[in-house]
């Protein structure tokens, strides 16, 4: 049923549903943020990193001599004396290996080839032009179609890999696939390309190692999602002791899940703080940024849909690319080498499906990172959106009624999807009929096709339609590792003498606000003003061990940890409440806040039973109210939504503007509403920007084209939409406290809506595809049946 | 060469290279970490100051051009303890997020408000489309903005 659920708690108490302002702001708002970059250790040196100008190359050599006589050099480091130290390799979290500095061969320009460490970051940037490499170049292999067709090997390094295929993995059932689709009435089909894109976070990577000759203690301070994981790492490729090392995260200015995976950079600079005795710190420009860490998306998909003589879907097909870059390196599931990509079957009901996907290594920058995204969940919400809606326009019925006979019913959750997927709840009719009621749909249609069916017409109105279904909260350790690490994830709660509280979390919070929303939730569950909660988190010695941050599972997995370690200290505070009101623990009423013995006005408070935990604890009781919670969820959950785009595409020039936009997001119970609607319009704008303007592309020899914010495109407030949004609430069956994710959301559903609108625009006029950005040459070139370049 | 610089009312003065960067002297000669580097090409604004008066991105600015001029910063926003409306309104109307880019978008609010005290939703945009935010889709921003220049009106 869906319903928007009212506060419990008082607005002082400020519990589930109630916009109470960010405690994280105050800091913020004076320019008090505890940023990578702000800090400075005492004796602290800077590293800066040579990177490879070529795509492929074998070195001859590296000459750092000249490098080393400039006043402020301390050392050069190349791949070759970290080699001595075992240390030149070193570990993916996809489970690949990836050179932390080449030394065989550079496998994508902007490679990490040599640091220079100096007593300042000028001379250590200057110092890197008086390195001299020869390189000897190879052919560059910039596609993957090109990849797998030469028989130049990208990782000849690699033991036992003979080819340029980097995985292969499939899911659902081929032989009931191919049954359905040779029975098929109609077969719908679309090839696309989801673009190269970057998370671009407005603080780009960076580290300060401090490691301590003489207890051997290594402290490293870094921009991660994931500091617990990050922990784990550095000791199995460093083979430093794991107790020894404490990774601190501090205020994150942004991630998206750039800050997920391990960086050469954040190893080099360790190993140079242990080569030097001091702290050594770098921080990556915005150009090293783009070329080289954390790229997402870049997924070649052929796919196909079925349709029996109803119209309805039978089966779907698809096939996939994935342009892997010269490493492995993304942070996939061990189970999942193409992510949750199976989840490519959307919000409808049809029994067969099958997906195969292949990942090839080339010459471009590792990464494939899932982008505000559940693991490549972004592109297949965006393949099914697309299908969807080309379907809908050959069979030629709207798009909304195309789906909503075909939508998964509200009766059949759980729902059992043909790749295997149990959806946990959903009512998608719901979302789609809030949207078109919010948007006014029937007038936008009749207004379009007044508009359009003029052919003299230079403005056409397109609508565009997306109903995506995520599955995010990674996940039940059953499935769900990387590296062996389970997805589970943690909360400790201590409850002081006098009522206020610490929360530490093993989640990563990047902007989202988690010191507010956690303890949004003790709040909900315990009576105590989430004023009075404390938040910590990425300081891995002193919060409980997590994977962090990342395909929204902060709140369906370090949420839900939050609510049961809340409620396994409200278990034992009705028993100390108990004993302060001599009563049976069975005879007391709970309302957040207060233990009441039943019938009576006798009361205690959760501030007098924290009191009494350090003060009267009764004979034969632990004393403290202290706690701590490893959730390991028993299923993923599955937010969805519909997204409605107006849009107004200008047939001279193949511009396109965006007229009018609805957003009805359910992700089951928010905590904080005007938090959930901030992930969501800030997600749009991230969709809408791979939509309309933003892709990183390489010219043939492997230069990538979209190193730097005027290359590679970010919407500024002038070209960004404004938004209307809409909610529905199913709350998530399994999850404690109801709620689903909605993080990363809008920039999964999003673009297909955009690309949809001006498709839906175009189609009368012969056009059924252009792939993102969709930009105004390439609209230009489909409507003037003109071959354009990319 | 020696420069000085009045950066937040605080007189500065340095012996510093002459291609020393602003941005550089205020966050490590200065030791005020609020003004952030996002890009090093002056495209996203996280370096935003005001330099008498006027916004500037201040990785494009050399220190020594600074030379006798007035910097305000994020940290001089507020005056005596009391927020600037701006940052009360950014709170108050979750115009932030991360907080990254929040220092430059209050700083070129404040010096547009002081222009315009009542500037329409495309005035604020105008405004703000040197700076670049990744987390809030700007909607808040703009909100924050018009409330601010509400109060100061």
């Amino acid at each position: 049923m869906t319903t928007v659920h009212e506060p419990r708690t008082s607005p002082e108490v400020g519990g589930i549903g109630h916009s109470v302002l960010r405690k994280e702001d105050d800091r913020f708002i004076r320019g008090a943020g505890n940023y990578l970059d702000d800090l400075n250790l005492p004796g602290m040196l800077h590293m800066a990193i040579l990177r490879s100008p070529v795509a492929h190359a074998r070195i001859n050599s590296i000459d750092s001599s000249a490098a080393m006589e400039i006043e402020g050099v301390l050392a050069v480091i190349t791949g070759e004396a970290l080699e001595a130290h075992g240390l030149a390799w070193m570990p993916t979290l996809s489970g690949d290996t990836q050179a932390v500095l080449a030394t065989d061969k550079v496998r994508f320009q902007g490679q990490e080839v040599a640091v220079v460490i100096a007593t300042h970051p000028y001379i250590a940037h200057d110092a890197l032009s008086h390195i001299d490499v020869d390189y000897e170049e190879l052919e560059a292999i910039t596609s993957p179609q090109q990849s797998l067709a030469t028989s130049t090997l990208i990782r000849d390094e690699k033991e036992g890999q003979t080819d340029n295929v980097a995985y292969t993995w499939e899911a659902g059932d081929q032989d009931s696939t191919d049954a359905a689709f040779a029975a098929a009435a109609r077969v719908v089909s679309l090839d696309t390309h989801y673009p190269r894109s970057h998370p671009a976070p407005l603080e780009t990577c960076g580290v300060v190692a401090d490691v301590n000759s003489i207890t051997g203690q290594a402290t490293i301070y870094m921009t991660s999602q994931a500091p617990h994981a990050i922990r784990t790492v550095f000791a199995l490729v460093a083979g430093l002791p794991e107790e020894k090392i404490r990774i601190i995260t501090q205020d994150i200015g942004g991630g998206f899940g750039n800050k997920v995976p391990v960086y050469p950079g954040y190893v080099v600079a360790t190993a140079a703080s242990l080569l030097i005795g001091k702290p050594v710190k770098w921080i990556e420009s915005r150009t090293e940024n783009l070329i080289s860490t954390g790229f997402a998306r870049d997924f070649h998909m052929h796919s196909e849909l079925a349709l029996d003589g109803n119209n309805r879907i039978t089966a779907m097909r698809a096939n996939i690319l994935s342009d892997q870059g010269a490493f492995f390196s993304d942070a996939q599931p061990t189970q999942f080498r193409a992510g949750l990509f199976h989840i490519c079957t959307g919000s409808y009901d049809f029994p067969s499906a099958h997906v195969t996907a292949k990942g090839a290594y080339t010459n471009k920058a590792p990464g494939g990172v899932a982008y505000r995204c559940s693991f490549r969940v972004t592109e297949a919400s965006y393949l099914i959106e697309r299908l969807v809606d080309n379907a809908a326009h050959e069979v030629g019925i709207d798009p909304a009624d195309f789906r909503a006979l075909n939508f998964i019913r509200e009766d059949q959750f759980p729902y059992l999807s043909p790749t295997g997927f149990v959806y946990d709840s959903g009512n998608y009719h719901g979302a789609m009929d809030k949207a078109k009621e919010m948007i006014g749909y029937d007038a936008w249609r009749a207004r379009q096709a007044e508009q359009n069916s003029d052919p003299d017409a230079t403005k056409l109105i397109g609508i565009g339609v997306a109903s995506f279904t995520e599955v995010v909260g990674a996940g039940p350790s059953r499935q769900y590792d990387i590296l062996g690490l389970k997805m589970f994830d943690s909360a400790e709660l201590r409850i002081h003498p006098t009522g206020k509280a610490i929360l530490k979390l093993g989640v990563q919070t990047q902007g989202q606000g988690h010191e507010t929303t956690f303890a949004q939730i003790v709040a909900e569950e315990l009576g105590i003003p989430y004023s009075d909660i404390k938040v910590m988190y990425g300081d891995t010695d002193n919060t409980p061990y997590g994977l962090g941050t990342y395909a929204s599972r902060s709140t369906p997995v370090g949420g839900a940890a939050t609510a049961v370690v809340s409620r396994k200290i409200r278990a034992k505070a009705q028993k100390l409440a108990a004993h302060l009101l001599e009563a049976a623990e069975e005879d007391l009423d709970w309302e957040p806040g207060k233990f009441t013995v039943k019938g009576t006005d006798q009361s205690v408070t959760i501030q007098d039973v924290a009191f009494a935990a350090y003060t009267n604890h009764p004979v034969g009781m632990e004393a403290g109210l202290e706690g701590v919670t490893y959730y390991d969820p028993p299923n993923m959950t599955y937010p969805f939504g519909t997204y409605i785009v107006v849009a107004e595409v200008d047939t001279g020039d193949g511009t396109w503007k965006v007229l009018e936009m609805v957003a009805v997001d359910d992700c089951g119970v928010r905590i904080n509403p005007m938090i959930v609607d901030g992930q969501i319009t800030g997600g749009l704008t991230e969709g809408f920007a791979k939509a309309n303007m933003q892709w990183i592309t390489f010219d043939d020899d492997g230069n990538c084209i979209g190193s730097n914010f005027m290359d590679y495109l970010v919407p500024t407030a002038w070209e960004t939409p404004r938004y209307q949004l809409g909610e529905t609430v199913t709350p998530s069956p399994h999850h404690p406290i109801g709620a689903k994710g909605v993080g990363e959301s809008a920039t999964v559903g999003s673009p297909a809506a955009f690309t949809n609108a001006v498709i839906d625009a175009l189609w009368s006029r012969g056009v059924s595809n252009i792939d993102m950005p969709v930009l105004p040459h390439r609209v230009w070139g489909a409507l003037n049946g003109v071959e354009v370049s990319p | 060469m020696q420069i000085t610089v009045n950066i937040n009312g605080a007189s500065e003065t340095r012996d510093v290279e002459p291609r020393r960067l602003l941005v550089d002297f205020i966050r490590s000669d200065a030791g005020l970490t609020g003004t952030h580097i996002g890009c090093d090409t002056s495209s996203c604004g996280a370096c935003t100051v005001l330099l008498d008066g006027r916004p500037v991105k201040s990785c494009t600015v050399l220190a020594v051009q600074a030379d006798g001029s007035e910097v305000k910063t994020v940290e001089g926003l507020a005056e005596g303890g009391e927020l600037h409306p701006v940052q009360a309104a950014f709170k108050q109307h979750h115009g932030l997020q991360c907080g990254f880019c929040t220092p430059g978008m209050m700083l070129v609010g404040s010096a547009l408000l002081e222009d315009n005290p009542d500037p329409t939703d495309e005035e604020v945009r105008w405004a703000i489309s040197g700076n670049i935010c990744r987390c809030t889709g700007y909607m808040n921003i703009v909100t924050a903005i018009q409330a601010a220049g509400g109060e100061g009106s």
